[in-house]
C-alpha cells in the first residue's frame, strides 16, 4: 500500500526549497463512521527529506496534522538536478515514496 | 525434472521477497537515520503541560522564531503553519516540534533538523477548537518558544 507523493524541489538562491504533498487519511481514531463505528487510527508516523542519500530533515508526526499531509522543508546547497526523496511510513505498516529532481 | 522446478520456483519466490523486503527497508527512514528517536512520551500527553514537560522543560519565549498561522482559520482540519528561525538570532537549532493547546493530544509534529538545513517548515494541520498554537524549537539543549491563538469557526476532529 506504497503511496505516491507530489514533490517539487526548487533552488532559490543558496537554498533548495522542497514541496512535497502525500496521499493520506490521517484518520486520528477518535472518528466515527456513518453506522456509528470507530475509524481506526490511520496516521503517517515518520517522514523524512533526502538530499541524495543525505538526510536533510527528519519529522515524527501524530495524528494531528492534516489529511493529505502538506510538508515544505529549505536546506543549504542542492545543485539543479540533484535528486531528492521523501519517504514515509505510517502506523499500520504503510509506506510512501516520491523522488524528483531539482530545478 | 519435477525437483528442478520445484526448487527454481523456491528460489523465485526466494528472489521476490527478498526485493520486497529490501524496498521496504529502503523506504523505512528509521533504517538511514536510526539515532533520532521519536519522542514517543510527548506524542502521548494530553495535556498542554506533560507534553511540554516531556519535550523537555518550559520553553522562553523568543523573538528569533517566526512563527505563522491564521488569526482565523475557517477549517480547524486544515490550518496552514509556519516555522521560520533565523540562525543568526537563535543558532544551532536541532528540533522543531509544533503543538496545539486544545488538540486530544497537544503535540502534532516534531522535526529533527540536521546542520545545513534551514531552520523553515511549513505544513498543516488540525486544530480541534480556538486556542493557542505553540512552536518550541530546541537549540543547544534549551527550549524556547513562539505562541499565536488561531480562532477555529470548524472544529478540526470532525465526525
Amino acid at each position: 500500500m506504497a503511496g505516491r507523493i507530489k514533490i517539487r524541489a526548487q533552488k532559490k538562491g543558496d537554498v533548495t526549497e522542497v514541496k512535497a504533498l502525500m496521499r493520506h487519511p490521517m484518520e486520528t481514531g477518535m472518528r466515527k463512521d456513518q453506522a456509528g463505528d470507530p475509524i481506526p487510527a490511520h496516521f503517517i508516523t515518520e517522514v523524512a527529506v533526502f538530499h541524495g542519500d543525505e538526510p536533510v530533515m527528519r519529522g515524527h508526526w501524530g495524528a494531528a496534522v492534516s489529511a493529505n499531509p502538506f510538508l515544505g522543508v529549505r536546506f543549504a546547497g542542492g545543485e539543479s538536478g540533484d535528486t531528492v526523496r521523501v519517504v514515509w511510513t505510517d502506523n499500520q505498516g504503510g509506506t510512501g515514496e516520491g523522488e524528483t529532481t531539482i530545478r | 525434472m519435477m525437483t528442478t522446478a520445484y526448487s527454481k520456483g523456491i528460489s523465485r519466490r526466494g528472489w521476490l521477497r527478498w526485493t520486497v523486503i529490501l524496498s521496504a527497508a529502503a523506504a523505512l527512514p528509521g533504517r538511514v537515520w536510526g539515532a533520532v528517536a521519536r519522542p514517543e512520551a510527548a506524542f502521548g500527553a494530553t495535556a498542554l503541560d506533560e507534553a511540554l514537560a516531556a519535550l523537555g522543560d518550559v520553553p522562553q519565549v523568543h523573538e528569533g522564531i517566526q512563527f505563522m498561522t491564521p488569526d482565523i482559520a475557517e477549517n480547524g482540519a486544515v490550518v496552514p503553519i509556519r516555522i521560520e528561525v533565523d540562525s543568526g538570532a537563535l543558532p544551532n537549532v536541532s528540533k522543531v516540534s509544533v503543538l496545539v493547546e486544545m488538540n486530544p493530544n497537544p503535540l502534532a509534529a516534531s522535526f529533527d533538523i540536521p546542520p545545513g538545513t534551514e531552520v523553515y517548515i511549513e505544513t498543516r494541520v488540525k486544530v480541534a477548537q480556538t486556542c493557542t498554537l505553540y512552536a518550541v524549537v530546541e537549540a543547544d539543549g534549551q527550549l524556547y518558544m513562539q505562541s499565536r491563538e488561531t480562532k477555529v469557526t470548524l472544529g478540526g476532529c470532525g465526525g
